[in-house]
């Protein structure tokens, strides 16, 4: 290694290490951690705790000089006795549950079917991975025109293949079809996450376990229940984890795709916080409503996380 | 070994088992591309071409909502366009078949110069910052490290909407509304999480040897630091960049909600493309287009760190 260090010597020295050269260990860690730190809690932590203090109050932004009143625990109390906020959550919840089910049988289909190493898979799954890197809401918005009735290319899509009218249905208009179409245009985008992170669990499992499997003459069947499945299942769970706190969370797709409507029936969590926030400017109520989705996703991924674990030590 | 002559051994697929897989794959790939490429075909429409019915798979290529995308247009009386001189150029003449005359350029080249300034500045700030705070809790025992190594990461779980109530608050008392510096900020802000987490993983690659060879001959931590350690992680530091620019270059939930206009980046902006009677669907499908082009070069050339940048590194390959 002295090749490289005297490589190093021999270049000017560096003004700022000089002068900060005799720093301790102890005072480098510190000095290199603050700044991020100090962000964080400038940008997150300030914020999360003004958003507490709001929950308890009856303020509104929209009239910054109107008087400020403590309410308690009453903005709390509305938001669990109010049935939209339920309905908001039942959305959620069918939004998060059945695109995250559609992603994964995909996305596990898919890496078990890339894991065979045939020729070109490398390029195929570049143009698969796409998708999953643009922006949401651009996303969001070109999809409303792909999802046109008569003149989109999905309903002339299904029907050319079911010969059904390409006027008799709208995905995004139509009360049962709306929920269905911000779960199809999410897994649209995100089958390739689960994709990659099941193939990168088939990888990490070594020939030889199929060897040993083969020579029981354990059926593909079972080598598949018995070998494949709890291999790869820390790396679903973990995929599973991701796609549920960003599902949760989900604002921009579905606010260009649907913004929420027909009526409510895609009205996510995420959607209704900015309704209450930016369009009723009731900033108590929605503060409350802020911090019960915040402690929500954090006391369910943080018991996930531990169960996660327990199954990663198996 | 018998296990050679195993007719079908699973370390290697049969070839009708690559066929039947590469068959499917290929099917899905060219299904889930389709609406891409729709996207940029449209691009390349007439407005009523764009919304023919039913949908014109095969077209004469117009450039008019490259047009459209970039000018603001007005509708004008065939009295009036007879009193103009001739069009000077063939986009003036293209616009002038519509019946319609220039009335300067649109806002696409202000927004998508935010869109690159914000993504930019943030991206640095974010790397710097995360890079130190990176080496520090790889190299050092830190107190409360995985604490606050969770309580990093734990931003990143609160919904973008949830935060924006307060930020709004704090931007409009600092005067920071619609600027690029609150813009940049708080896209930092953002992404110094997912820096931190992903340049730990890079940095625990690098071996601890190096640095304490250099520091033996006399080099200080420091020294060490910026000569040694930050050349190994170049590779490391790219991938997160990336990461982080097409972070700040898709975000939408800040930007809609703290930007209106000196500020605004591309996503807030792509849906009120407007033309007559509606989005102006060439435009829009051109504006994305060009929008896409940067993230689908990121992808490529991030195609091996991908896996562990999703997964704010936990998974590594």
């Amino acid at each position: 290694m002295s090749t490289l260090a005297e490589r190093a010597v021999a270049r000017t020295p560096n003004r700022l290490a000089l002068r900060l050269g005799n720093l301790s260990d102890k005072a480098i860690a510190w000095l290199f951690i603050t700044p991020s730190v100090l962000l964080l809690l400038a940008i997150n932590i300030f914020p999360l705790l003004w958003t507490i203090q709001l929950s308890f109050t009856n303020y509104r932004a929209n009239r910054p000089n109107a008087v400020l009143r403590y309410v308690g625990l009453d903005n709390y109390r509305d938001i669990l006795t109010d049935p939209e906020i339920w309905h908001a959550m039942q959305a959620t919840a069918h939004f998060v549950l059945w695109s995250i089910a559609m992603e994964l049988v995909l996305g596990f289909g898919l890496a078990l079917l890339i894991n065979r190493r045939f020729r070109g898979h490398s390029f195929w799954t570049t143009i698969i991975l796409l998708p999953m890197m643009l922006s949401p809401a651009v996303v969001g918005n070109f999809w409303t025109f792909l999802l046109q009735p008569q003149i989109g290319l999905f309903n002339n899509a299904i029907a050319v293949l079911t010969g059904v009218d390409p006027s008799s249905f709208q995905m995004i208009g139509d009360v049962r079809l709306a929920p269905w179409s911000i779960i199809m245009v999410d897994a649209w985008m995100w089958t390739p996450y689960v994709m990659l992170i099941c193939l990168a669990g088939l990888r990490s499992i070594p020939d030889y376990i199929y060897e040993a499997a083969e020579v029981d003459r354990a059926s593909p069947w079972r080598q598949f229940w018995s070998i494949t499945l709890p291999m790869v299942m820390p790396f679903l769970m973990l995929a599973i984890l991701f796609r549920a706190i960003e599902n949760f969370k989900m604002f921009d797709m579905v606010n260009l795709l649907t913004s929420g409507g027909p009526g409510s029936t895609t009205e996510v969590a995420s959607i209704t916080l900015k309704r209450e926030a930016f369009e009723k400017w009731r900033t108590g109520y929605s503060s409350a409503l802020a911090i019960i989705l915040f402690v929500t996703v954090f006391g369910a991924a943080n018991i996930y996380v531990k169960a996660l674990n327990r199954v990663k030590q198996r | 070994m018998n296990l050679s002559v195993t007719a079908h051994s699973v370390a290697e697929p049969t070839a009708r088992s690559k066929r039947i897989a590469s068959f499917v794959v290929v099917i899905y790939a060219l299904v889930t591309i389709l609406p891409l490429v729709w996207i940029f075909l449209t691009g390349f429409k007439t407005p009523p071409d764009s919304i023919a019915y039913p949908p014109k798979i095969l077209f004469e290529p117009s450039v008019e909502g490259y047009v459209n995308l970039f000018t603001t247009r007005s509708r004008q009386t065939p009295e009036f366009l007879e009193s103009l001189p001739p069009p000077q150029t063939w986009y003036e003449r293209l616009v002038r078949s519509r019946n319609m005359v220039i009335g300067g350029p649109s806002k696409v080249v202000p927004r998508f110069a935010n869109s690159m300034i914000i993504a930019f500045g943030s991206t640095f700030l974010a790397v710097c910052f995360g890079t130190i705070a990176a080496y520090a809790f790889s190299r050092f025992r830190v107190p409360l490290a995985d604490d606050l190594l969770f309580f990093i990461l734990s931003t990143r779980m609160m919904p973008p909407i949830a935060v924006a109530v307060p930020i709004y608050l704090m931007f409009r008392n600092l005067g920071l509304t619609d600027t690029k510096l609150g813009m940049i900020l708080l896209y930092t802000a953002v992404n110094v999480s997912l820096a931190v987490w992903l340049l730990k993983g890079f940095m625990d690659e690098i071996p601890r040897e190096y640095e304490e060879a250099a520091m033996v001959d006399g080099y200080s931590r420091l020294r060490a630091f910026f000569k040694v350690v930050l050349p190994q992680a170049t590779t490391g530091i790219a991938a997160t960049a990336i990461f982080c620019l097409i972070f700040a270059w898709n975000e939408y939930a800040f930007a809609v909600l703290l930007t209106s206009g000196e500020a605004q980046t591309m996503p807030p902006f792509i849906p009120f493309i407007i033309g007559e009677g509606g989005q102006d669907w060439p435009a829009v499908a051109a504006a994305t287009t060009l929008f896409f082009i940067p993230i689908l070069l990121f992808t490529i050339l991030l195609r091996r760190h991908l896996l562990r940048g999703i997964t704010f590194g936990a998974v590594r390959k």
